[in-house]
């Protein structure tokens, strides 16, 4: 079994790596305080590429395979999480369903520009209401004057309010609130559409980089070249192809339990109570060699997830694994760090303290951990 | 009008990697994996901008490197550099200043440039000479210590940094320019630029190619021979000074000291 990375993936490592840690990582503290996208920064990504990592060259973007995106993922997410987030978001549900269900005169208007690091991507689907019961959405979009008139609202989205933001793409059903079995279709909504606005910056626990905002639409109307696949595709299906977010909140939450190893390691190796470091005591050694091994088992869920997908091959049961075990042990590994710091730890000022802050979210993005349970029971004949 | 800018860069032991010196030749061992020298990175990324201004117009890289390195070239052109010229010859080991600025002026030559731009000095040599010497070589004005560098193909405009502020020079093309570090802000090479490198042209010289003579060159043609090499001062533990109540003037006193303040 050949695990190792391919030259053009440890490429793209190499620029993760000494981007992440020579403009991201020297900014996550002041990041931090400032809670706000750090929309130059993604820029910058985007001329390195990196935002254009899933699409395919003939649109703009560097056609990387999956399992480099999560290599990649692994410099990013450690430097900062919510640049991280910001990306994944973009560059998965933020630009897939453009990729995967638009058309060319859609993939040239929409897509290219997420490709090529123009603009910012987001994808609407959850609502007030609508969690992970993604079916219950009450976003409507009715046929009207040669296009669609949209009516609803939106909650947690990110990426769609930043500077860098071209809009959204929105999940409605395209059949009135009392049918029982609806269609759903998704629509572009261009910034400054009329009727298309948005509240103000949610606050989080952590992720304080990361634009999320609801997002209001009242009577907005696009013209009908703005439907995005095809209704009679069936929500699940549609959903199905945004698996990849799984995978890549598994990346994330392995970047983040290497970066709060690491930073448990250095601590333990300099801090001297009763006479010699803590690294010393068992108490802490079996700590840290708990996060390394969890970590390494996470891991290997992940790529192979990632590989899967690479394949060809179905990849629904493993990414669900993927991101269960490795958002779990990212909350936990977070937790033990921040114990193995002790006082200093809970102060904000130190990294160990953000990295705490962001992983909670790990475990309900992209599909709260009771889902992926659901997703898994069923593949086991449940 | 379209140019042809030459970069010299430098491929250089990682300053991050331990380094070990010859103790034969008390020179830098230079046997593992090169790379691009830092303080090259903004030469090459000025060449970009200059040449990016004008349709046509292109960035050739020229290197001296042992054993066929090309991992520093490599990244440059990474950055966007359409070619590079790289002469290795297991003849130049021991070269000095001057011997490389022969080696580097006969294959720049080749490049026929409008303009030569180079570092101020290298990040593991230090002379800051050869520039100077590869104009000279080259029958070409030089300026040094650019700190911005414009061009309208006929001329060059260069901001030449000093210690108190700056000189306006200006002098025809071709020339050579030295380039400080903060003339611009380097990119960093894009995955699609990265691949792209990998299949751009080195064209690989030895010394005879340039019609050069092993004798003048290498350990034969050195006439600058490094006879002895010491330990740098360890760096001191430095004086803890316990508040009293006096700290603030102690601070004080020891900057009047330094004569800081």
């Amino acid at each position: 079994m050949d695990l190792s990375l391919s030259e053009p993936e440890l490429d793209l490592v190499a620029i993760c790596r000494d981007f992440a840690q020579r403009e991201i990582a020297v900014r996550a503290a002041a990041a931090w305080e400032e809670a706000r996208c750090p929309t130059d920064l993604l820029r910058q990504m985007g001329e390195l590429g990196l935002l254009g990592i899933l699409v395919p060259e003939e649109w703009g973007g560097i056609g990387m395979s999956t399992v480099g995106f999560v290599a990649a993922m692994e410099e990013i997410g450690r430097a900062d999480q919510s640049v991280a987030a910001a990306w994944q978001a973009h560059v998965t549900i933020g630009s897939l369903p453009l990729c995967l269900f638009g058309d060319d005169a859609q993939r040239e208007r929409w897509l290219r520009p997420l490709a090529e690091g123009r603009a910012l991507g987001a994808f609407g689907l959850t609502e007030p209401e609508a969690g992970s019961d993604a079916r219950g959405i009450r976003t409507t979009a009715k046929r009207r004057d040669g296009g669609w008139l949209i009516n609803g609202r939106k909650a947690f989205i990110s990426n769609a309010g930043t500077d860098m933001s071209f809009g959204v793409t929105l999940l409605a059903r395209v059949d009135p609130l009392e049918e029982e079995e609806p269609r759903f279709a998704s629509f572009v909504v261009e910034k400054d559409t009329p009727g298309f606005t948005m509240g103000p910056k949610l606050r989080g626990i952590g992720w304080r980089g990361l634009d999320t905002r609801e997002l209001y639409f009242d009577d907005v109307w696009v013209p009908h070249d703005h439907l995005v696949g095809d209704p009679g595709m069936g929500l699940s299906q549609f959903l199905r192809t945004l698996e990849v977010g799984r995978i890549s909140i598994a990346a994330l939450s392995l970047s983040l339990t290497q970066a709060v190893l690491d930073l448990a390691i250095d601590y333990a190796r300099q801090r001297v109570q009763f006479g010699k470091p803590i690294s010393k005591f068992q108490a802490v050694q079996f700590k840290l060699a708990d996060i390394a091994t969890e970590l390494e088992a996470a891991r290997w869920l992940t790529y192979r997830a990632a590989y899967l997908r690479d394949a060809g091959r179905p990849f629904r049961k493993e990414a669900a694994m993927a991101k269960l075990k490795a958002s779990r042990v990212a909350t936990w590994a977070a937790s033990e760090a921040v114990q193995i710091h002790g006082g200093v730890g809970y102060m904000l000022e130190t990294p160990v303290a953000r990295f705490y802050c962001d992983s909670k979210v790990l475990e309900i993005g992209e599909g709260t951990n009771e889902i992926q349970h659901l997703v898994i029971a069923r593949t086991l004949g449940c | 009008m379209a140019m042809n800018v030459v970069v010299c860069v430098k491929q250089i032991p990682d300053p991050a990697a331990p380094s070990s010196l010859d103790p034969g030749t008390k020179t830098l061992n230079r046997s593992g994996k090169l790379i691009l020298d830092d303080s090259d990175s903004y030469g090459v990324e000025m060449a970009l901008q200059l040449a990016g201004n004008v349709e046509g117009s292109e960035v050739t890289l020229v290197s001296m490197a042992p054993g066929g390195e090309v991992s520093g070239l490599r990244t440059a052109l990474a950055m966007g550099a359409a070619r590079a010229i790289l002469v290795s010859d297991d003849s130049l080991a021991g070269s000095d200043a001057l011997s490389t600025a022969k080696v580097l002026a006969a294959a720049i030559r080749r490049a026929e440039p409008d303009l030569v731009i180079a570092a101020t000095e290298s990040t593991d040599g230090y002379t800051g000479t050869l520039p100077v010497q590869v104009a000279e070589l080259l029958g070409l004005p030089s300026v040094t210590f650019a700190k911005s560098v414009a061009t309208d193909g006929r001329n060059l405009k260069v901001e030449r940094q000093t210690e108190a502020g700056y000189d306006e020079v200006e002098c025809p093309l071709p020339a050579v320019v030295t380039v400080t570090a903060g003339v611009v802000e380097p990119r960093y090479p894009s995955f699609k630029g990265i691949m792209a490198a990998k299949s751009k042209p080195v064209e690989t010289l030895t010394v005879s190619d340039l019609g050069l003579d092993a004798s003048q060159v290498g350990w034969a043609g050195a006439r600058q021979e490094i006879t002895d090499v010491s330990e740098a001062e360890a760096r001191s533990a430095g004086e803890v000074v316990v508040d009293e109540g006096d700290g603030a003037e102690r601070i004080v006193a020891f900057l009047e000291q330094v004569k800081v303040v």
